[in-house]
């Protein structure tokens, strides 16, 4: 994972960053396939609460997951529209759905540091490792065990 | 893989599949020159590239066949079945062989000297063995006559030929007569000493590796004497060097004659030794690498004479200039421009969906354009994937020619329709079912040529496969003229399997009962055979046809044939759907398995009815069950918007005009009606698979976008019919999975149980099978007679019973009434409310000694009373038994009667039943009660038993009754819970006299009055 990027030197990596309710995330930039505004989701019904529906990008059916549903944080007030950052997993389009997307930032990977032990275990199953910086941590989504369904329980 | 090897692999794979199909007409047709030429030239070019390629082993096997083949050209073989199936074994071992090099490049090691010598011998005219028979015997069964005469042998030719023909009856192989391996190792030893001092022959040999030569020779000899373990080397690798220095005929029979001599000089009998001698003579074609040789020489002949002949093109090269105008495509690549196309499709449909609000738009032509040019351009991809259902067809005229061999039937196979177009995918999918079903037609299908005659049917079987096309789908029928299918077999198989109960199979149609042969672990074939009746197949077959959304049904008449039918789509990428609405989202349900529609309302023909608070649906006679898709989907209904200027209806016309939709859906092969809140037009859509997230909900099949970009989810009606079974299941009952599985296998074993309520507000019960008809009386029309009430019913009066002391009758309206009946004297049992009917067991677990109850049993998971209707009747009027008593005992003694039957619900109802009708009733619980009784000494005129005991069941009783003691003579009556045909046929074996279905009264008297009344005529 640290011998990413082409804009990168191999002692940084760069991160599209998101806010997750009051939380700052960040997904690599390489993983990110599209970054969208509001959608026209379709509701599934019978799916999981965190799987917010499906919707059209330029005629492929993506997965739009909840992220705050998924790492166990109240949901968006009714009213607030969020985001969505599109990754790829497997030949498959998920977009998750986030409050904000805010810029790209290239972060020393000197500065990367392991999971706190304090991290409650939900976010720790899905986060890589974090990075302080001075508005606060930033917390590396780990997208491969964020949308491995087949692994972790779907009505977790 | 390289190019050349490739493109090789394909060319003569699709030579073979034009062999198997033409050699099969060869067959019945053996006459057709033009036929015959082709077959050769088939054959003639897959050798040709062997060798081209260096592919020694499929060329020699190419070569052999050729060569048979050459013969029946040229009028020197006749075309026999024999013939026709050691051509298709060499076919068969070139694709083996081509398998083989698909995989790992190069040819497999091994070699095919069996086949090739029986290949060989048959084009020297000599008939072949078996290909199971050992290696010995093969070689000696097909020794060339002239040979071995050339041979100084110093027994008689003849006597030889005995001897082999003793050594070979006697079982024993030559190997073990010879003294054993040791013996061979002699043999050889003492051979290639007399070789080595033979001027002719010691230059081929000297200089070589003895020691390993002479072991090889060692191993192969015992082989090809008879030894137990098979020669796997390649004894030609050994020889090669030596045939291509020249070595042969003439040196052969010099070996022969040193093997001769090396025999005598270990005295081994004359007999023996030239028994060993001729099979030496038989490995002489193997041993001189006579195929490659020969091959070799045509092969530079051929090669001359095209070069002769290189301005005059021969019939392979015109063939190739006529193939030269197509091209092959990487089947991805199509796949990839199909999934290209359905996405430009998509948009073509957003954008005219969008140009569609604006009038005279300036976009409308070229987008009116582009609508047909992209119409083209899907039906051309479409098209570029299509192909001929012949082509999943090839293989079947093999199949079914082996099958006719195998199974000793005549079988004769029509194919029609075979240029019908399909989907090359749908193709691929169909063809391992069409073959199962084949094999299926031909297996338990057509009968033995014998049994045909005997039914008055020609001798040959027909099985007629026909394809068309029928509104946007395939229809692919697989029709035999066989015996069909028995019904009654399928009944007792489903019965037997636990896949059905007795009631629910009285329930079904025949049609529907046909349709279990799909189930898995089902076959009605008597015997297992090598083609089918293992009862995994049919399933499969059915899950493979549904898996590409198709259907599958099964037509039969006994005596007549049965026909499948198989319904398929056209193309899976594209699919017709329709759209429907519940809870506000939208979904789409294939057309395919779509059977109709239908609008309810109050005023329409169609209502919906509820049967124990489930819904129903009755349409034309038939109740089919009806689920919410609200329900299934864990939906909300959405209210109809009701615009703002309508008024608002008032409540209860607002109920009255409510229309319900139903879609009747098919699932294999049950019907169903799912209710939703809109029913919208039918849509072409293309389908995509769901993201593994969602994959886990059975109920969707996949989804797609529709033409105005909306993401919907496609419904699986198999999915629907299961979730729809979960939910049946759970309102049931809170019956644990344990205690639900021991009622399933109790199933056989349950009974219809009427239960009601009356009096004190408990639950009572009753076997359904005595009640004749459940009545609603009006209160007005009940009189009362000597101070019983009764009601004129069926133009008598029929005596009103209350069922318990403080039962109140109803005072107005009406009173529910249980009908009982006899001939033609009812009674009715007053109730309250008639609760329900359940399928249960009865077993009465605290006998009563109240009046009227014969005990307590569990029903439904809770406990209740069973009423004892003999009581009742009893009450109702006291002659009614003795109606049934007087005809037993009027002329005759009393009759004793023993009772076997481990429920003591049974004896319970059946012993007074049994008394008031005259009978002296002795019961006990099993077979080894009644047994002790008989060596008590008791006499009994007549033994009434269960079939289905613990411990010793009625068949084993019955045995041993009829077989021991002193009740030999006695009838047997058996008494069970189900009976079939074999059922019948068993009890009959054992010495039943009538098999009475339980719970049938009048059908146990009648039986025991004629029983006795038979025995009685005959003392």
């Amino acid at each position: 994972m640290s011998d990413t990027t082409n804009n990168a030197t191999p002692e940084t990596r760069e991160f599209v960053t998101i806010m997750v309710g009051d939380q700052l995330c960040g997904i690599d930039v390489l993983k990110v396939y599209d970054v969208l505004g509001p959608q026209k989701i379709a509701r599934v019904s019978l799916a999981s609460a965190e799987v917010a529906g499906l919707l059209n990008l330029r005629g492929k059916i993506v997965t739009a997951i909840d992220l705050r549903r998924r790492l166990g944080v109240e949901d968006r007030p009714e009213g607030e529209r969020g985001m969505s950052v599109v990754v790829e997993r497997r030949n498959e389009l998920y977009s998750l759905a986030v409050d904000s997307v805010g810029e790209v930032l290239r972060l020393p990977a000197d500065k990367f540091e392991p999971n706190p032990a304090t991290l409650d275990s939900t976010w720790r199953q899905f986060s890589e490792g974090v990075y302080r910086l001075e508005e606060g941590v930033l917390v590396v989504i780990n997208d491969d065990s964020l949308l491995d369904y087949g692994r972790t329980p779907v009505a977790a | 893989m390289d190019d050349l090897l490739s493109e090789f692999l394909t060319e003569t794979n699709e030579s073979l599949e034009e062999l198997d199909v033409e050699v099969v007409r060869l067959e019945q047709e053996p006459n057709d020159p033009e036929l015959l030429s082709s077959i050769f030239r088939l054959v003639h070019t897959i050798k040709g590239t062997c060798g081209f390629l260096g592919l020694p082993r499929l060329e020699s096997v190419a070569h052999s066949g050729e060569n048979i083949l050459g013969k029946f050209r040229d009028g020197e073989l006749p075309v026999t079945p024999e013939a026709v199936t050691l051509i298709f074994e060499s076919l068969d071992r070139i694709k083996s062989l081509l398998a083989a090099l698909q995989e790992t490049q190069t040819e497999p090691d091994g070699d095919d000297i069996d086949l090739i010598s029986r290949l060989n011998a048959m084009a020297e005219g000599v008939a072949p063995p078996p290909a199971a028979a050992a290696p010995a015997v093969v070689e000696t069964a097909a020794p060339e006559p002239v040979a071995i005469e050339e041979v100084p042998a110093p027994a008689p030719v003849e006597a030889a030929a005995s001897e082999v023909e003793t050594a070979k009856v006697s079982g024993e192989p030559l190997v073990n007569q010879l003294g054993g391996i040791s013996m061979v190792d002699a043999s050889i030893e003492t051979l290639f000493r007399h070789l080595l001092k033979d001027d002719e022959l010691k230059p081929y040999f000297d200089g070589l590796e003895m020691m390993i030569f002479q072991a090889k020779m060692v191993e192969y000899f015992t082989s090809i004497l008879g030894g137990r373990d098979k020669y796997t080397g390649d004894i030609q690798e050994e020889f090669r060097p030596l045939a291509e220095q020249g070595l042969s005929d003439p040196h052969f029979d010099k070996m022969v004659a040193c093997l001769q001599s090396a025999l005598s000089e270990l005295e081994i009998d004359d007999a023996l030794a030239s028994a060993v001698v001729a099979v030496f003579e038989g490995a002489r074609e193997t041993l001189l690498c006579k195929a490659e040789m020969e091959a070799k020489a045509a092969a530079a002949a051929a090669a001359a004479a095209a070069k002769n002949k290189s301005d005059e093109p021969d019939g392979a090269q015109k063939e190739a200039v006529a193939v030269v105008q197509s091209v092959r495509v990487n089947v991805d690549m199509l796949e990839n421009l199909m999934t290209m196309v359905s996405e430009l499709v998509l948009y073509r449909n957003q954008l005219l969906q969008m140009v569609r609000k604006y009038e005279d738009s300036e976009f409308s032509t070229p987008l009116q354009r582009l609508s047909l040019i992209t119409t083209d351009l899907q039906e051309g991809v479409m098209k570029t994937r299509m192909q001929p259902i012949g082509n999943a067809w090839s293989k079947i005229p093999r199949i079914v020619r082996d099958l006719s061999l195998d199974l000793d039937k005549k079988i004769e196979l029509e194919m029609i329709g075979a240029e019908t177009e399909l989907d090359r995918q749908v193709l691929e999918m169909i063809k391992d079912p069409l073959t199962h079903m084949i094999r299926n037609s031909g297996d338990h299908g057509i009968e033995q040529p014998a049994d045909r005659l005997a039914a008055g049917k020609p001798e040959t079987g027909k099985i007629v496969l026909n394809a068309f096309h029928e509104g946007g789908h395939i229809i692919i029928k697989i029709q035999d003229d066989g015996r069909g299918i028995a019904i009654d077999k399928v009944r007792e198989k489903a019965i037997a399997n636990e896949l059905a109960t007795v009631a629910e199979l009285d329930a079904m149609s025949s049609k529907q009962i046909m349709q279990f042969i799909f189930k898995a672990g089902f076959s009605t074939a008597e015997k297992v055979t090598n083609v089918s009746g293992r009862g995994v197949g049919m399933d499969v077959v059915r899950t493979n046809i549904e898996k590409i959304g198709g259907n599958v049904e099964l037509q039969s008449e006994p005596g007549v044939g049965s026909t499948f039918v198989v319904k398929i789509p056209l193309t899976l990428a594209i699919v017709s759907a329709l759209i429907v609405e519940s809870g506000g989202e939208r979904f789409a349900v294939p057309q395919l398995s779509v059977d109709e529609l239908v609008r309810v309302s109050d005023e329409s023909e169609h209502r919906i009815e509820q049967v124990n608070a489930t819904p129903v649906l009755r349409l034309r006679d038939t109740l089919l069950p009806l689920v919410d898709l609200n329900e299934v989907l864990g939906l909300k209904k959405v209210e109809k918007v009701i615009s703002d200027d309508a008024v608002p209806a008032p409540e209860g016309e607002e109920a009255a005009g409510e229309e319900t939709f139903i879609v009747i859906l098919r699932s294999g092969v049950s019907s169903f009606g799912v209710i939703v809140d809109q029913v919208f037009e039918s849509e072409e859509i293309v389908v995509k698979p769901v993201t593994p997230v969602l994959r886990e909900i059975s109920i969707f099949s996949g989804n797609t976008i529709l033409g105005d970009g909306s993401v919907i989810m496609i419904l699986d009606p198999n999915g629907i019919a299961e979730a729809m079974g979960e939910a049946i299941q759970s309102e049931a009952a809170a019956v644990d999975d344990d205690a639900r599985r021991a009622q399933e296998r109790a199933a056989a074993e349950r009974s219809a149980i009427l239960v009601f309520k009356a009096g004190t507000g408990e639950s009572r019960a009753v076997p359904l099978a005595l009640v004749a008809r459940l009545e609603e009386i009006e209160v007005g029309t009940i009189e009362e007679n000597d101070g019983v009430p009764v009601v004129q019913y069926r133009g008598r009066l029929m005596p009103l019973i209350e069922v318990a002391e403080g039962f109140k009758r109803a005072t107005e309206g009406r009173q529910q009434v249980v009908v009982f009946a006899d001939g033609d004297q009812s009674m009715g049992l007053m109730v309250d409310e008639i609760v329900d009917i359940v399928e249960d067991r009865l077993d009465i677990e605290l006998a009563s000694a109240r009046t009227g109850v014969l005990g307590t049993a569990v029903i439904g998971s809770k406990a209740m009373d069973v009423i004892d209707t003999a009581y009742y009747l009893e009450k109702a009027f006291g002659d009614w038994f003795k109606t049934h008593g007087n005809m037993a005992t009027n002329d005759r003694p009393t009759n004793k009667v023993l009772l076997v039957d481990d429920s003591p619900f049974f004896r319970n109802l059946l012993t007074p039943l049994l008394s008031v009708a005259g009978y002296e009733v002795t019961a006990v619980e099993g077979g080894e009660a009644a047994l002790s009784l008989r060596d008590a000494g008791r006499d009994f005129d007549v033994i009434v038993s269960d079939i289905e005991m613990p411990g010793m069941d009625g068949f084993e009783l019955a045995n041993e009754i009829r077989t021991n003691g002193a009740w030999t003579n006695t009838p047997l009556v058996a008494l069970s819970s189900f009976s079939s045909r074999a059922d019948l046929e068993k009890g009959r074996n054992v010495g039943f006299r009538d098999y009475i279905v339980k719970l049938d009264r009048d059908a146990l008297l009648d039986s025991l009055s004629h029983t006795l009344a038979t025995v009685r005529g005959a003392a």
